[in-house]
């Protein structure tokens, strides 16, 4: 697995033909620096930053992937020897602090959720939920951003030619920007429980400045008089490939059993890159175990996931039809399908399809979902034998005239479709501290009225995370069933799948442009087509026949 | 902007852009052209397969075909000829196929010919030169067989908006057609609801731990409702003037400052070319689309035709003036009326004395206020006419005392309805509906999205992403990159 490669860095990937093009050659190792080679079908690689990685502090850079540990260069190499183009990307990370040198005292204290929701749907509650840690905020100043602009000379990292990211930008970059806003928010992050670790992530204060002006700025900031750093922040550029290069599964179209992930893509590294590596790790076992399985009947079988399926589905489709241009972070606002793909549902959308594959191999966490969906419909059930005439709900929702009065019997289901009724979804039910109103989470306030447990019977023994799910369908119905037909059309679109090895150049009707783009992108379905841009309908009505031509053959 | 430029609108052909005939603009409408294409693969082969479809199509059958009866989906055997000269193309199978049994929905008929070149050529010739019938466009087959739903639709479904909405012609005719004006309204439209959908996705993604300020949300929604207001104010005034896609073309033509820009300014009621006293102000050609006497009318103001030429640039506006006047459907060949500047060069230039020939060509000789209350020359003008055949074509006018206006009117009104009315009523309620359509739907998500609140704002988001679709199906300006674009750069966010 390629995880045993960590600590040794890999050197060079050992291909047979490496040297010729498209799809002919085949991953069959690894040869790492020490020169010992492992052989493997399957290749997962996940660089992050250490591809070709150079860190710059001030004016000073140096090849290192991450501060501290050497970068792999001599993969740059091999992975441009087998005819991938890669492309340089910059990132940076903040100085880290000494907690006890802080000054928390007179800072906005933020506490963390509370009830917890754990991450997995294994798991019903999370260890330390009583014992969390509150982060806190600050800010910069204008003699912050004066000693910073009196400084920009004193970097290298803030040369525009390679490209970082607008999200996440630098410290820098956020004052040469937004130069008209005299003060950035900082949040400080203890990157642990006090027993283990003092340390504090100082976030929205990625810079690059040399380290005595990295330290001089930050004593500049409310509560950080005294700070000592426990180690400055920095940049880091490194290389990427380029997506378009990818099939669905993560494996790259030009070696066959070579699959990257993260970072190497051209994406951010955080959420983005760690749902890449379930995915490309998932298509490297399966097609590994196919390969092994005696009888090696039918087609390997793949995780792929389409841009309905979830953000996971539209990072991917995103990097392999489009290509990046700046490390590429996922925002919700990405997705066609906002509000069906939400982190609520992650059990009901995906994991029966991941057992299928046989990724879940636990029944317990099958028998879990059963049970949740039998409670979500009893809860359900519950609101909608909860039924009243207009009168009778505005009496019950405290005069509220705008329930109209068509006579119609209206459900507590359809109340709360309607926005007369709503969940608390509140994710803290403590009073925080310490917190200017103004800075209150304002997305979190909830639509007053009377609770849906003062109405229906029953409602406040079932679960909250239960009582949550079903409201949050309620809410969402109408658009829900919107998001399903649009859903349904895009996935007959992705069904009609083009083969890879397409000669665009032999369909008539294209345009040198669209063979020249389409020929680049290799798309692998028509909807993934159309997505490109630039293919007209012409164009795709003559993929469309071209697929149904080779379907009938 | 301005609400009630609705009325009228203007193109400005740029002078790069090549010129477009009117003829293949009006084409693009689905309900009435009939497309024929080689339907069998190009080069050498023993038999070549043309396909014609549409309304005319029954037409092509009786005059290129013209046998007593033709079974429907039987092969006919026999002639086939050039549909004016009657010569014999080829002799070869004719299989008619009456709507709506046919591949697309509508009367088609098949020629297999002969594979030759010249038999394949001569026959495609022939075909376009009936009126009504042009070459297809790539993909334009199947895409009326699936309008006609004709198509196997689970495999064709998804590729229904694109095709109803995003088809290249229509993309680019849906540009032309906004330009100027209206386009920048749209246009303008659109971007607001970039920049506030935006906003709101910022209140989504990082209210939490950026400080975005307070009342984001409620300002978007204000905003949104302000536009709203635009927008249907727009709608309700363009009952009177809407936008007409498709009308029928006419040209101006004439010396250089005999009075077409006035001319086009006039019936425009709004200034749409630059109108100097200095002769070649109008270098290119302009456009207005107009209503006169209820049609649709689409005008032509070109550069003056002036025979000397050491301004190459003008030269160019000439010949395409010359073009323009030979492709429209109408045209009104301007002088002035004044002896010194008078009709006669304009009948020497063998150029303009072709124009003269074409029907539905009217003159009109401007300035008549400037003759001497005497003169006889107006007589002699249209004795002049009389003796060419051309007497009730003639209309003394001046655009200054608005003399001869009504009659000129009365004289377009009178020739649209005669030749084109069937046609023009066509083309009307089509754009209406395309441009109402796009923009009742943006209302409606606007007015839902007036609906919502802080605690909805995700609904809200969803209201304003379909609304700005909206308008981008009429902009042809579809993307999710641009409103990331406006979300960073109007806020500093990350960590």
């Amino acid at each position: 697995r390629p995880t045993d490669l960590d600590e040794r860095s890999l050197k060079r990937l050992a291909s047979q033909d490496s040297a010729s093009a498209v799809a002919a050659a085949t991953v069959t190792g690894v040869r790492l620096e020490s020169g010992e080679i492992i052989r493997a079908r399957k290749v997962v690689i996940t660089t992050g930053t250490f591809l070709g990685g150079e860190i710059h502090i001030g004016l000073k850079a140096f090849p290192s992937g991450r501060k501290g540990e050497a970068a792999s260069t001599g993969l740059s190499k091999s992975l441009k020897d087998a005819g991938f183009r890669l492309g340089r990307m910059k990132t940076g990370t903040p100085p880290r602090l000494a907690g006890s040198t802080i000054d928390f005292s007179r800072m906005p204290k933020q506490l963390g959720d509370m009830p917890v929701t754990p991450f997995s749907f294994v798991h019903d509650s999370v260890p330390y939920a009583n014992d969390q840690v509150a982060c806190y905020q600050t800010h910069t100043t204008p003699a912050v951003h004066k000693v910073i602009e009196a400084n920009f000379d004193q970097s290298i990292h803030i040369r525009e030619t390679v490209r970082g990211p607008r999200y996440c930008p630098s410290l820098e970059s956020k004052i040469k920007r937004f130069s008209e806003k005299d003060s950035h928010v900082i949040w400080l992050e203890p990157e642990g429980l006090p027993e283990h670790t003092d340390v504090v992530y100082p976030n929205g204060i990625s810079n690059t400045m040399p380290e005595d002006i990295q330290l001089k700025f930050l004593r500049l900031i409310p509560g950080l008089e005294n700070v000592t750093m426990t180690q400055p922040g920095y940049g880091v550029e490194y290389d990427h490939i380029d997506p378009r290069e990818l099939k669905r599964t993560l494996e790259t179209k030009r070696v066959t059993g070579l699959y990257m992930a993260g970072q190497i893509n051209g994406t951010t590294g955080y959420e983005e890159a760690a749902a890449q590596g379930i995915l490309a790790g998932a298509n490297a076992g399966l097609a590994a175990g196919h390969d092994k399985a005696p009888d090696r009947a039918g087609e390997t079988p793949q995780l792929v996931l389409d841009r309905s399926d979830g953000y996971l589905g539209v990072l991917i489709d995103d990097l392999i039809t489009r290509g990046v241009e700046e490390p590429y972070r996922v925002f919700t606002a990405r997705s066609e399908y906002r509000l069906s793909s939400r982190a609520d549902n992650a059990d009901i959308r995906l994991t029966r399809r991941a057992a299928a594959l046989g990724l879940i191999r636990d029944t317990s966490r099958l028998a879990r979902l059963d049970a949740v969906e039998a409670d979500m419909a009893q809860a359900q059930a519950l609101l909608s034998q909860v039924v009243h005439l207009p009168h009778e709900w505005e009496a019950k929702l405290g005069g509220d005239r705008r329930v109209g009065r068509n006579g119609a019997r209206t459900s507590a289901l359809d109340m709360i479709q309607k926005g007369f009724l709503a969940e608390d979804m509140s994710a803290d039910s403590r009073q925080p501290e310490n917190i200017a109103p103004e800075l209150m989470p304002k997305a979190r306030k909830c639509t007053g009225g009377p609770r849906i447990s003062d109405i229906v019977p029953g409602w406040a023994d079932v679960p909250l995370n239960i009582r949550r799910r079903v409201a949050t369908e309620a809410m969402y119905h109408g658009y829900l069933r919107q998001q399903q037909l649009e859903a349904n059309t895009f996935k007959r679109e992705e069904s009609l799948r083009l083969p890879v090895d397409i000669d665009y150049s032999q369909i008539r009707v294209l345009s040198r442009e669209e063979v020249d783009r389409l020929s680049r992108v290799r798309p692998d379905t028509l909807g993934a087509a159309r997505r490109i841009g630039g293919i007209t309908p012409g164009g795709m009505l003559a993929l469309l026949k071209h697929v149904r031509r080779a379907a009938d053959a | 902007m301005n609400a009630i430029v609705g009325r009228i609108w203007t193109v400005g052909v740029g002078g790069r852009r090549p010129l477009i005939p009117l003829r293949r603009l009006s084409a693009t409408s689905r309900v009435q052209d009939t497309i024929f294409a080689l339907s069998s693969h190009p080069g050498k082969a023993a038999i070549a397969i043309v396909r014609v479809s549409g309304p005319a199509a029954k037409q092509v059958l009786a005059r290129m075909v013209r046998a007593k009866t033709v079974r429907p989906r039987y092969a006919h055997v026999g002639k086939i000829v050039h549909p004016r000269s009657g010569e014999v193309l080829d002799r070869g199978v004719s299989v008619w196929f009456p709507g709506p049994r046919s591949y697309t929905g509508e009367d088609m008929l098949e020629l297999h010919v002969h594979g030759g070149t010249a038999v394949v050529s001569s026959v495609l010739a022939a075909l376009g030169a009936i009126a009504q019938v042009r070459m297809a466009e790539a993909g334009e087959f199947s895409r009326r067989a699936f309008d006609n739903d004709k198509l196997d639709l689970t495999a064709l479904e998804g590729v229904a908006d694109l095709i109803n909405a995003e088809t290249e012609a229509q993309r680019r005719l849906a540009v032309r057609q906004a330009h100027g004006e209206l386009f920048e309204m749209y246009e303008g439209w659109r971007a607001a609801l970039v920049r506030l959908r935006a906003q709101a996705e910022a209140y989504i993604d990082f209210a939490e731990e950026e400080a975005i300020e307070d009342g984001v949300y409620a300002r978007v929604c204000a905003d949104a409702g302000a536009l709203a207001s635009r927008i249907r104010a727009h709608l309700d005034d363009g009952r009177q003037g809407e936008i007409l896609r498709n009308g029928v073309a006419l040209s101006i033509v004439g010396p250089p400052n005999s009075g077409k820009s006035t001319l086009l300014n006039k019936l425009a009621q709004r200034q749409v070319a630059i109108v100097s006293p200095i002769a070649g102000t109008t270098r290119d050609i302009v456009e207005t689309t107009l209503d006169i006497g209820g049609y649709p009318l689409v005008v032509r103001d070109t550069a003056g035709l002036r025979d000397a030429g050491a301004d190459v640039i003008e030269r160019e506006g000439i010949r395409r003036a010359v073009t323009a006047a030979r492709e429209a459907d109408i045209r009104i060949c301007m002088a002035d009326a004044l002896p010194a500047a008078g009709p006669e060069p304009f009948w020497a230039n063998a150029e303009w004395r072709a124009l003269l020939d074409l029907p539905h060509t009217f003159v009109v000789l401007n300035k008549v206020d400037t003759l001497p209350p005497a003169s006889d020359i107006r007589g002699a003008v249209e004795a002049w006419a009389r003796a060419r055949g051309i007497g009730n074509r003639v209309v003394p006018l001046s655009c200054a005392s608005m003399f001869g206006w009504d009659a000129l009117m009365r004289l377009l009104a009178d020739d649209i309805r005669q030749s084109w009315a069937a046609g023009a009523a066509l083309h009307m309620p089509l754009t209406k509906a395309r441009h109402r359509q796009h923009l009742q739907q943006c209302l409606r998500h606007l007015d839902e999205l007036a609906r919502t609140d802080e605690a909805s704002v995700v609904l809200g988001a969803e209201e304003l992403r379909a609304a700005g679709n909206a308008l981008a199906r009429i902009t042809g300006k579809l993307g999710l990159e641009d409103v990331l674009d406006a979300l960073f750069s109007q806020f500093c966010i990350g960590k």
